[in-house]
């Protein structure tokens, strides 16, 4: 098989996975080395499909082969799916000349299981062993862990990695044994928390060096030992299939902030299960539901930079706007459905309000909540100034009260949910 | 009020912005009595006086103000400089003049965010760091093989500002031991592996066609792409139509988009197929062919 039809094999293979992010690596270039490479922080998309995912590293599995039976999944025992294995060669080769051409950021490497977990995981590492050790390369990789891999695999994966993932699957165990009868959630459970250590302790123990490294004695030379290597500076993220199973977005968040707050992930990511080629009897397929996978992104970013713990942004109970109990509502943002159902606690006042009050406001992100409060620092807020914030001010007014402005009753008024949300789309028939 | 006219050697002539706007400041003119152009508007404009290197710049005044500016400003000015937009000049200026002013007009200018003229700097800075960022991504190499058999890698690329010399140095960085090239209209870098040349602006037929290797890039943006979710206003948002014309993956979008959802209906209505014939857990290893 020639390179050009694997490629398009293990492309197709590996597009469920919606991660690509290529950044949190430490600062590096090719300035005194030997290959190329560059990573500075922020990641790069370098192009977008058309299904408005960004394009940054290239995304490819070694091998599609695989002896697990996941019924979400493509590249499951019992597919039909053609089938294709790269060389660790073809693998490197690809990579760099794709990044030569400036088409992407590095790599991101998965395996479809084959003879044994430890033995594709060797297969992977040695992929990045050689792009780092032979070819000096600088760029940014991430690789997917096998959960069942022998722990010191997985450190050498994480000392070549900027970036290392496991894939948790489906929020919750019972859903996982049901649908992936291979994958044990307690072993994808124990290597996050072993990862977490590793990323922990490298950070620390590179943060100690940095600090010994001032120098008290005007005459003394620092002396060089040597530093601490990285092990995946990047940290570690995961996905999550939504919709997949039955389980509600409550369930789902929870097991996200347990992930965030136990095991210290950088990113958690949520997949609309979408249709594949060969779909299982037992898991009947559907359009992918993106608006609720967008939904979760979204209390997600609540959770991570506004504040919101993961029980308050979910109505446990029927929300108002007839949204289902346990479920994101699917019309409204969930920051405005969590201001309308408790509009005791506004209008915040935009010269007095503490910033997490601020962060509540519908419409204001984190950039324009620290503009607010520069600004006030000089002078009283007014009216005026929201409008030059390019903020979406028929949502934010009902909320705030600024020097010389109150919502009046706007807030009180019953159709305040009406009149923010948009209006019914006719549905295209296509 | 004497009106004055400075003229800078290049759109993005810093030094010589910063020499001359300090002048004036110090002879206390005022923003809206300065005429700022460049070399080559001055060439365009049938009735302007004629151009001269050196401005001829006022004295002091006795009352000059002290002139100190917080060092914010003056990374802010120098990718200020680098927008496309002429305003950019008289912007900077009235910025730096007000902010010589003292009293309630100079704390606006130099604290306040919500500041007119604040919020329009701040704005068009962040134009010119898109476009940084959009050149970092968008940029396409392509290898030429030179007379002295080495590679050098060339790329046309169509920036909105004047980022191109600018911006160059991302570019040493990630490919420090190649050789390369950047054409844009304004101007063009080359990097030998060791200095940057800069160069006067090129066309697009100076830049290399597709080669071979390209056909596996474009294989790559075929099948990565998922048809159960084709989001083109998403897509157009952060890849704008203006950048397709110079990125060879574009030319497939039309027709991705177009069989989307026929695939993605067909997957939903297939039957589910037999399962293949379960395999044993693999003992040997899979062969791999020799290429």
């Amino acid at each position: 098989m020639n390179l050009q039809s694997k490629l398009a094999i293990l492309a197709d293979a590996a597009k469920y996975d919606a991660s690509c992010a290529s950044s949190g690596a430490a600062p590096r270039n090719s300035v005194g080395g030997r290959g190329m490479g560059s990573t500075e922080g922020m990641g790069i998309c370098h192009s977008y499909a058309p299904d408005g995912r960004c394009i940054s590293l290239l995304k490819i599995l070694l091998t599609n082969f695989c002896q697990y039976d996941c019924l979400y999944c493509v590249n499951r025992v019992t597919s039909n799916v053609p089938r294709a294995r790269f060389t660790v060669d073809e693998v490197v080769q690809l990579t760099l000349d794709f990044y030569r051409r400036n088409c992407i950021e590095g790599l991101f490497l998965s395996s479809g299981i084959i003879q044994s977990p430890d033995y594709t995981m060797e297969q992977v590492v040695e992929v990045a062993r050689v792009l780092r050790e032979e070819h000096d390369f600088r760029g940014y990789i991430h690789l997917k862990t096998i959960p069942d891999a022998a722990p010191e695999l997985m450190e050498r994966a994480g000392r070549y990695a900027d970036r290392l993932s496991i894939n948790i699957e489906l929020p919750t165990a019972e859903g996982l044994t049901a649908l992936a009868p291979e994958k044990d959630s307690a072993a994808i459970d124990r290597s996050m928390a072993r990862m977490a250590v590793h990323i922990g302790e490298s950070r620390a123990a590179r943060k100690e060096q940095a600090a010994q490294a001032i120098v008290s004695m005007p005459q003394s030379r620092t002396t060089r030992r040597a530093s601490v290597p990285h092990f995946a500076p990047g940290g570690q993220s995961t996905q999550m299939i939504v919709g997949a199973d039955a389980t509600n977005d409550r369930t789902i968040l929870a097991t996200s902030a347990r992930l965030y707050g136990v095991h210290r992930l950088r990113r958690v990511y949520y997949s609309a299960f979408s249709p594949i080629p060969d779909a299982a009897r037992a898991l009947p397929l559907a359009a992918p539901p993106t608006v609720r996978e967008h939904r979760l992104y979204q209390a997600d970013w609540l959770m991570r930079f506004y504040g919101f713990t993961h029980d308050e942004i979910v109505p446990p109970s029927q929300g108002k706007s007839g949204s289902q109990a346990g479920m994101l509502a699917l019309d409204v943002d969930p920051k405005l459905a969590w201001a309308l159902a408790h509009r005791e606690r506004f209008p915040v006042n935009l010269n007095t309000a503490p910033r997490e009050l601020l962060l509540r406001v519908p419409g204001f992100g984190v950039q324009t909540v620290d503009r607010l409060l520069a600004a006030r620092r000089v002078r009283r807020l007014r009216h005026a100034d929201l409008a030059r914030l390019h903020v979406p001010l028929k949502k934010v007014l009902p909320f705030v009260e600024a020097a010389d402005y109150r919502p009046g009753r706007a807030l009180d008024a019953a159709d305040l949910a009406a009149q923010l949300t948009p209006p019914p789309v006719q549905r295209s028939l296509f | 009020m004497q009106r004055h006219t400075v003229t800078l050697d290049h759109p993005t002539d810093w030094p010589g912005f910063r020499q001359a706007a300090r002048a004036l400041v110090q002879a206390n003119v005022p923003p809206q009595a300065v005429d700022w152009r460049c070399q080559a508007d001055a060439a365009s404009d049938l009735f302007a006086p004629e151009p001269h290197s050196h401005n001829v710049l006022p004295p002091p005044s006795p009352d000059a103000p002290a002139l100190r500016v917080p060092p914010d400003f003056v990374h802010l000015c120098e990718q200020l400089i680098l927008h496309r937009d002429p305003a950019r000049f008289p912007l900077m200026y009235r910025l730096l003049w007000r902010m010589a002013q003292g009293g309630n007009e100079a704390e606006a200018a130099r604290h306040d965010p919500l500041d007119a003229d604040r919020m329009l700097a701040h704005h068009m800075v962040r134009a010119v760091a898109r476009d940084k960022h959009k050149m970092h991504a968008f940029v396409r190499f392509r290898p030429v093989t030179q007379p002295d058999g080495e590679t050098l890698h060339m790329a046309w690329f169509e920036p909105d500002h004047y980022i191109t010399e600018a911006n160059a140095g991302f570019f040493i960085r990630r490919f420090t031991q190649m050789r390369w090239a950047i054409l844009t209209p304004d101007a063009s870098v080359r990097w030998d592996g060791q200095q940057l040349h800069t160069g006067p602006g090129a066309q697009r037929s100076d830049a290399p066609p597709p080669d071979a290797g390209e056909a596996l890039w474009l294989t790559y943006y075929r099948h990565i792409f998922n048809p159960a979710r084709l989001k083109l206003g998403m897509m157009k948002k952060e890849m704008p139509t203006r950048y397709w014309h110079n990125l060879p993956e574009a030319a497939l979008i039309t027709e991705l988009a177009q069989t989307a959802h026929e695939r993605s209906a067909q997957m939903v209505a297939a039957e589910p197929t037999t399962p293949r014939k379960m395999i044993a857990p693999l003992k040997r290893p899979i062969p791999v062919e020799p290429e």
